[in-house]
């Protein structure tokens, strides 16, 4: 028992710790790593917890594809990050305030939390023994039969920002010369090939 | 020492709340702010997950799921137009944001 509160406490702390490092960090890349990083170790929480496939996700999704996302524009645009910086401690005060004021709320709602003893539990969909059917599998027996409409849709919104991030970025270059296929198979003898006569020692 | 429910919720409340800081610390650069945005979705995840395993339901984990789903989205398209934003002003600062004099 004293191993799984030493590992949440290595978590919890290393996944605030580089949260805290995201919005303090002066450097966006560093601020994109150590994002990362509480990525991962929110991964570690989630395998504590015992959802192993959303931990995997987790670090397959976040780390593999929304935080190298991030890298990639970081590292693109070319910002003078100093000059954003100013104006940090202007803001400190009041976003200070306010963070502190609702973390204190959050913190009374957590601690007040108390399930009604007398309250029966009917969970809409219980989650299986370990030892009759993994995280993985179980999940996947609920989001694909009571929860398909909704895999639909979160398909469809993954195609909608497919196509969206496409259309915002895509830029048609004007006066760029590309390789034409279809012209180049069109064309024929004659507007390929001029065929002129040539007079004795002169030229064209 | 048992680690309980409370524990993991105090966890994303931090989270929460380094998210919503960093909003307003960062006023300037929008980068951060998309950044701060997924923290707050991760502590959203992390609630649904500890409640989902305190109660015994997994429905909690599906919607994660698709909270992860919408939050890929999300940063995908915010980047996007973080992009063309830049190409066309050179900045991404959120100040510069008033070509439509709002």
């Amino acid at each position: 028992m004293t191993v799984t509160a030493a590992f949440f406490y290595l978590f919890a702390t290393i996944t605030i710790a580089s949260g805290f490092m995201v919005i303090a960090s002066r450097n966006p890349v560093q601020s994109v790593l150590f994002l990362i990083l509480a990525f991962v170790n929110a991964a570690g929480l989630f395998l504590m917890m015992g959802a192993e496939f959303l931990a995997m996700i987790l670090i397959i999704v976040y780390v593999g594809a929304v935080a190298v996302l991030f890298l990639f524009v970081v590292m693109m645009l070319d910002v003078d990050f100093a000059a954003l910086r100013q104006g940090f401690l202007q803001y400190l005060p009041v976003g200070g305030l306010i963070g502190i004021v609702l973390l204190i709320e959050l913190i009374f709602v957590v601690s007040a939390y108390v399930v009604d003893p007398g309250l029966v539990r009917t969970p809409a969909v219980p989650i299986p023994a370990a030892d009759v059917m993994t995280n993985t599998e179980a999940l996947g027996h609920v989001l694909y039969t009571r929860y398909f409409y909704f895999f639909q849709a979160a398909g469809l919104i993954l195609l909608v920002a497919m196509i969206g991030a496409i259309v915002l970025t895509l830029r048609e270059r004007v006066g760029v010369r590309r390789q034409d296929i279809s012209m180049q198979n069109a064309r024929t003898q004659e507007t390929a090939v001029e065929l002129r006569k040539v007079p004795s020692r002169q030229g064209i | 020492m048992v680690i309980g429910l409370g524990h993991y919720l105090t966890v994303a409340a931090v989270l929460f709340t380094l998210g919503v800081f960093g909003i307003f610390i960062n006023r300037k650069n929008v980068i951060v702010i998309l950044m701060s945005i997924e923290l707050i979705l991760l502590s959203v995840n992390i609630n649904m997950v500890a409640f989902s395993t305190h109660l015994g339901d997994i429905v909690g984990q599906v919607f994660a799921l698709l909270i992860l789903t919408v939050a890929a989205a999300e940063a995908a398209i915010g980047l996007a137009i973080l992009v063309v934003f830049f190409r066309n002003r050179g900045s991404i600062a959120v100040e510069d944001v008033n070509m439509m004099r709002g």
